[in-house]
């Protein structure tokens, strides 16, 4: 180990953060940029199944917040993006790969939004299993990223709270209402708990992820505590999870719960998920049909900084 | 006379509903993230004044309890809004222009309001005035900046300043409700905004280096409830849940 490796470990050893000017191992530095732009481009891949239902919100009042939830998610991808800039590698890079299919985004994404009831089990489920893998990143060793999930967190911790209100609102409201709202939970509980990643002895990124304190806690790990979270939660609304071997476990002071269906996950993640397609054509024709619009903004400014220096 | 000021509340809500409906479709679709960002911005703040004047509106009015009643009950020939606002998110030169041409509309509009002598309508305009500014600086200076940026962003912006010119003069048409309300200390005359709205925008699209369409045909009807082809599909959005569901809590 030479004289900068024993530093890195060092700081890591005293919790110490790791800064962009800081050496750092280059896979340490390639990790981090995977996880933060799969992260980034999850947040702007998730604008897009929510907001399909902005134009058919069903009241003003939940227009108006589904619009700014939506937006905050797009502030997070510019938050993620920022911090992914601060390891050497640039947002049009970054979304390149995103659009040519090498980067990954969440899979939950790829997952219809097909009543407004989505729009609340999202809101609770995905944005509070979001919150549980993201409150550990806060406290990750990369200094910028663990400074924007610490905003980040702030703001999906609302979300969740407004999605939860959303299925409060169905359950207690008329019979369709309540049947919308358990058909999103049957459609978005699996989907919710494959958010945590394989199970540890699939995963392969999280041993090292955890050495380096990028990672805190393992896939599994999460995956329990989001169920513990979330079952007396449904209780609550008088819905069912659709979980058969769902049962509180004395002994181990947790709920045991079914399998994932595995298949459906890998198949997700390798692009075959109900809406894989749509979801990326829909970034890459953002994208294309705005290429004018930022030549045009380059141009311009340009144009505008030469203007100056003639007149200087 | 309240169930009079209260339609005249929702003809100024409908503009700010339709339009900020329109952005609404483009959350998560814009050209880079950060105009996105913007136009959502412009969305929201459109929608809030929407709530502002509709829930004003209830207070005021014989024919309806709530804001949502007023947004997403009513039938097209009933909302008020012009037909600049209906207009289609073409590409990003149309949303600019029409963004444009109506904030400068409305930023003339709210600052005539501000010396409304009904309080309430008053504060309303009061309070708008500051994200209308915003608006402006926003959408004029993408104006400027597409209209002088490269020869494909200029073609683009004069083909969009082209379809949406027509619709300008509909801002500024007076309907009987606007002089009604004017006589009364209420409302404005769009009429007397007129002269500085086409200076004021002419002068911006000389910056940009763009040409001042002829007037040809106006679009007209939106103040009386008639509206263009776009506009039904604009509602069978908007009103989808609550026809759909009826009489139910969200
Ligand atoms: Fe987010
Ligand atoms: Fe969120």
């Amino acid at each position: 180990m030479d004289a900068f490796e024993k530093v890195f470990e060092a700081k890591l050893e005293a919790e110490e953060k790791i800064e962009p000017k800081d050496w750092m191992p280059e896979k340490y530095r390639k990790t981090l940029i995977r996880q933060i732009s799969q992260h980034a481009h999850s947040e702007i891949v998730g604008m897009l199944p929510e907001g399909n239902w902005i134009t058919r919100a069903p009241s003003l009042r939940r227009k108006v917040a589904l619009l700014a939830k939506v937006q905050d998610e797009a502030g997070h991808g510019l938050y993620l993006y920022s911090a992914a800039e601060t390891l050497g590698v640039e947002r049009a890079t970054l979304l390149d790969q995103l659009h040519e299919g090498k980067a990954k985004y969440s899979s939950i994404f790829n997952y219809p939004t097909v009543s407004w009831a989505d729009i609340g089990a999202i809101g609770w489920l995905v944005d509070g299993a979001a919150i549980m893998n993201q409150v550990m990143l806060t406290r990750a060793s990369y200094g910028p990223y663990a400074r924007a999930m610490v905003r980040i967190c702030k703001e999906e911790s609302f979300h969740q709270r407004q999605g939860y209100e959303i299925m409060m609102t169905l359950s207690n409201g008329s019979e369709e209402q309540k049947a919308m709202a358990q058909d999103a939970l049957d459609r978005w509980w699996w989907p919710s708990l494959m958010m945590f990643g394989p199970s540890d002895k699939e995963s392969t990124h999280s041993a090292q992820s955890m050495a380096w304190k990028i990672k805190r806690k393992s896939n599994d790990d999460l995956r329990q505590q989001f169920v513990d979270v979330s079952v007396p939660q449904a209780e609550y609304l008088g819905l069912k999870i659709p979980d058969d071997k769902l049962k509180w476990n004395e002994e181990r002071g947790h709920y045991d719960f079914g399998e994932i269906d595995w298949d459906e996950f890998w198949n997700v993640i390798k692009g075959n998920g109900p809406c894989n397609e749509e979801r990326l054509a829909a970034r890459v024709k953002a994208h294309e049909e705005g290429e004018w619009v930022r030549d045009a903004a380059l141009a311009y400014a340009e144009k505008h900084s030469n203007k100056q220096k003639v007149e200087a | 006379m309240k169930n009079k000021i209260a339609k005249y509340l929702i003809q100024l809500g409908d503009n700010c509903l339709i339009l900020g409906q329109r952005l609404g479709e483009l959350c998560g679709h814009g050209p880079a993230l950060e105009i996105d960002i913007a136009l959502t911005n412009i969305s929201l703040d459109l929608l809030g004044q929407t709530r502002a004047y509709f829930q004003y509106a209830a207070e005021m009015s014989d024919d309806f309890d709530n804001e949502d009643q007023i947004a997403f009950l009513r039938k097209s020939s009933d909302y008020r809004n012009c037909h600049l606002t209906e207009l289609p998110n073409t590409d990003f030169a149309h949303t600019i222009i029409r963004q444009f041409l109506f904030d400068q509309y409305h930023q003339l509009l709210l600052t005539d309001l501000m010396n409304s002598n009904d309080e309430k309508l008053k504060a309303i305009a009061t309070k708008s005035i500051k994200e209308v500014n915003y608006h402006l600086r926003f959408s004029k200076d993408w104006v400027i900046r597409l209209g002088d940026g490269t020869e494909t962003s200029k073609v683009k912006m004069q083909e969009a300043l082209n379809t949406v010119w027509r619709y300008t003069e509909e801002l500024l048409r007076p309907s009987e409700l606007d002089i009604e309300m004017e006589g009364l200390g209420i409302g404005t005359n769009p009429d007397q905004l007129k002269e500085e709205y086409f200076e004021k925008v002419k002068s911006v699209l000389q910056f940009a280096t763009l040409e001042i369409p002829e007037n040809k045909f106006f679009g007209k009807g939106g103040k009386e409830g008639v509206h263009t082809e776009h506009f039904g599909y604009i509602l069978s959005d908007l009103q989808y849940m609550q026809r759909t569901y009826p009489n139910q809590q969200w």
